[in-house]
């Protein structure tokens, strides 16, 4: 069976700046693939060069089985790129720009307007696209991507300036793309969204793939320790010390007068001897996140 | 399928254009509000009838009235001093006394045109009075007829004008702005990723332009020829047409090479300006090119709006035919030509 993409070797500059420098991966049919890295890690051009837009330096592309370079008018009916919410015709309403997509694939109206329904667009259908919402134009955006049904899916930073409700309220439908068994790969940054949502994911930086794999084996590869708090006032410093240390060892233990925090690679015993002390009020129990993961292999230094 | 691509691309580009007030305003309102502006005023400046202020009684103009009717407005004056102020200050071109067989005539030399015109006319009247005392029969007759196509009614040089003005800030900021906007929204990009040539997107977007262009001509022509202009279309106007699509094309390919430099909206209509404006002025759309001073006569014909001003004129107001609109749609199709292969040049999809 051949991979939905496979990449070997991956390399494109631009001038002197290596923008992507050798990189490989696979993405199997059916699978939601995330592409992590901080701004200008590569990400963006990997993607470019995927969807037939870059041509390559060196190394071999395929996607769904064909080279996506020279522009390959066999592949692009299969492929759906989402590029931005402003990538619009200039004032026309949401249910026009979606017909005029959908008839650039040869597909009929009704199935356009069926789509729109799909993002729950429905009663936003006669506003023109410059009066929608950030979350309502990238819900249109993805409509616009999904209306020729295509198998692989792009979507570049779909949840880029959206509040909260709406990032969350696109999940959903990022999930129902790919339960539909398309095969979508997503560049983000934020970790959180690529936790929730990826089966794997690649973390880029400098043009290079760092560490790939599922979310939650790239978390417990990190070995970090687990941070236990309770609120203060229930255990002394001391008696926090003893405890952690005769579970088995401590990462630090600290009380900021509002939380007491245990750090220990050996949760079990700390959370039974808190238990033993009726010390559980306000129990968080935090292990590491994809965040970490990332912070730790792409450093924390700020990058402008 | 190709076609439905096309029609629904076509259909999208056009209601986007139309739903643009400002571009409506600008390509349309406003030059037609100059045609109805400057139409206005200098409606009654294409037949000048000569005003006179008859003090006292003169015979002579009474005699001759029914000849000269087409070409002296006569009124009575008070006296002679206020009637020779009248004349000084312009407002009157010409005070007449009689003496007996003495005729007197007090003009201006401020216009020397309107001075010889007075003079001739006047000199005719006494020579046709002495001619009639005489009983002298008429071996001669003399008829002028004037020669309209020759020369022009302020509406007949004015409508093409602002026409190909019209037409060429249309063609120039249209091309211009959309590829600076397309590229900046990414909307070229999602374009390439859709399975349609990039000669249907083109295709569609110089279809949409030619259209506007046809449209504008057609207002301009219903403008013009309402009876309150008057102007009169003559046998070949129909080739204004293809002049106007010829003019279309080059001033898109203008507003594309505009366009494939600008970076921003902004950068693109302000280059656009530098470029169009200027060009109204020298290439005969502001300044008719008949009344220009010689140096603006000369550097039009590096101007590609004079061919395109000229070539309207000349089919639609001076009765002229294929011979002067072919070579004007061959300069407008090579210019066109000549930039839009620059343009592919150095044609980029986006920033990088």
């Amino acid at each position: 069976m051949v991979a939905t993409i496979a990449v070997r070797d991956l390399k494109k500059s631009y001038g002197s700046v290596l923008a992507v420098d050798g990189i490989s991966f696979e993405v199997e049919q059916g699978e939601f693939f995330g592409i992590l890295g901080p701004n200008g890690a590569g990400k963006t051009t990997t993607l470019e060069i995927l969807e037939g837009l870059r041509e390559p330096d060196a190394g071999q592309v395929t996607v769904l089985g064909m080279q996506p370079w020279p522009r390959n008018a066999a592949l692009l009916p299969r492929i759906g790129v989402q590029l931005q919410a402003s990538s619009f015709f200039e004032r026309l309403t949401a249910r026009e720009q979606l017909r005029t997509f959908a008839s650039l694939y040869g597909v009929s109206q009704q199935r356009a307007d069926e789509m729109l329904s799909t993002v729950g667009l429905d009663d936003r259908a006669d506003a023109r696209t410059e009066k929608l919402s950030g979350g309502q134009a990238q819900r249109l955006s993805i409509a616009c991507t999904l209306v020729h049904d295509p198998e692989l899916v792009f979507l570049d930073e779909p949840t880029g300036a959206l509040d909260p409700q709406a990032r969350r309220n696109l999940w959903d439908l990022l999930r129902q793309i790919n339960s539909d068994g398309r095969t979508v790969v997503l560049t983000t940054h934020h970790m959180d969204e690529a936790e929730i949502l990826c089966d794997r994911v690649a973390i880029m930086d400098h043009g290079k793939i760092l560490q790939a794999g599922p979310p939650a084996a790239l978390v417990r590869g990190l070995d970090s320790p687990v941070r236990i708090s309770v609120e203060s006032g229930q255990l002394d410093l001391a008696g926090a010390r003893k405890l952690a240390a005769s579970a088995g060892g401590t990462d630090g233990v600290t009380d900021d007068g509002v939380s007491l925090t245990i750090a220990t690679r050996e949760p079990a015993p700390v959370l039974a001897g808190l238990a033993e002390q009726h010390a559980l009020t306000g129990l968080r129990v935090q292990g590491a996140t994809l965040e970490d993961v990332f912070l730790s292999l792409t450093g924390r230094e700020y990058r402008a | 399928m190709k076609g439905a691509a096309f029609r629904s691309l076509s259909g999208a580009m056009f209601r986007g254009y139309v739903r643009d007030r400002t571009a409506l305003l600008f390509s349309i309102l406003i030059p037609i509000l100059f045609l109805v502006l400057f139409g206005s005023i200098y409606k009654s400046s294409s037949t000048p009838k000569l005003s006179v202020l008859e003090v006292g009684r003169v015979a002579l103009l009474d005699n001759a009235a029914g000849g000269l009717h087409g070409v002296l407005q006569v009124t009575k004056g008070d006296n002679l001093a206020t009637a020779l102020s009248q004349v000084r200050k312009g407002n009157d071109d010409a005070a007449v006394q009689q003496r007996g067989n003495h005729l007197i005539v007090h003009y201006s030399i401020a216009d020397q045109t309107t001075a010889s015109v007075v003079q001739t006319v006047f000199a005719s009247i006494v020579q046709q009075a002495d001619q009639a005392q005489v009983g002298a029969t008429h071996a001669y007759q003399l008829t002028t007829e004037q020669v309209e196509n020759k020369s022009l009614k302020p509406i007949q040089y004015l409508a093409p004008g602002f026409l190909g003005w019209a037409i060429a800030s249309g063609g120039a900021f249209g091309a211009a702005i959309t590829l600076v906007t397309w590229r900046q929204t990414k909307l070229l990009r999602r374009l390439r990723l859709a399975p349609i040539s990039t000669a249907s997107v083109v295709f569609a977007r110089v279809g949409v332009s030619v259209l506007v262009a046809l449209i504008q001509m057609a207002v301009f022509i219903a403008v013009a020829t309402t009876p309150y202009f008057g102007l009169k279309l003559t046998s070949d106007w129909w080739l204004a047409i293809p002049i106007v699509v010829a003019g279309t094309l080059a001033f898109m390919s203008i507003g594309l090479l505009i366009g494939a430099f600008a970076k921003s909206q902004q950068a693109a209509s302000a280059v656009a300006n530098i470029v169009i404006l200027p060009m109204a002025f020298l290439g005969g759309s502001f300044i008719p090119l008949n009344f220009a001073p010689q140096w603006i006569q000369d550097v039009s014909y590096a101007m590609p709006l004079r061919y395109l001003v000229i070539g309207t004129q000349d089919v639609m107001a001076r009765g002229e035919g294929v011979g002067a609109a072919l070579p004007a749609i061959g300069i407008l199709l090579g210019i066109a030509a000549v930039l839009s292969l620059i343009s592919v040049r150095v044609f980029s999809w986006d920033y990088i």
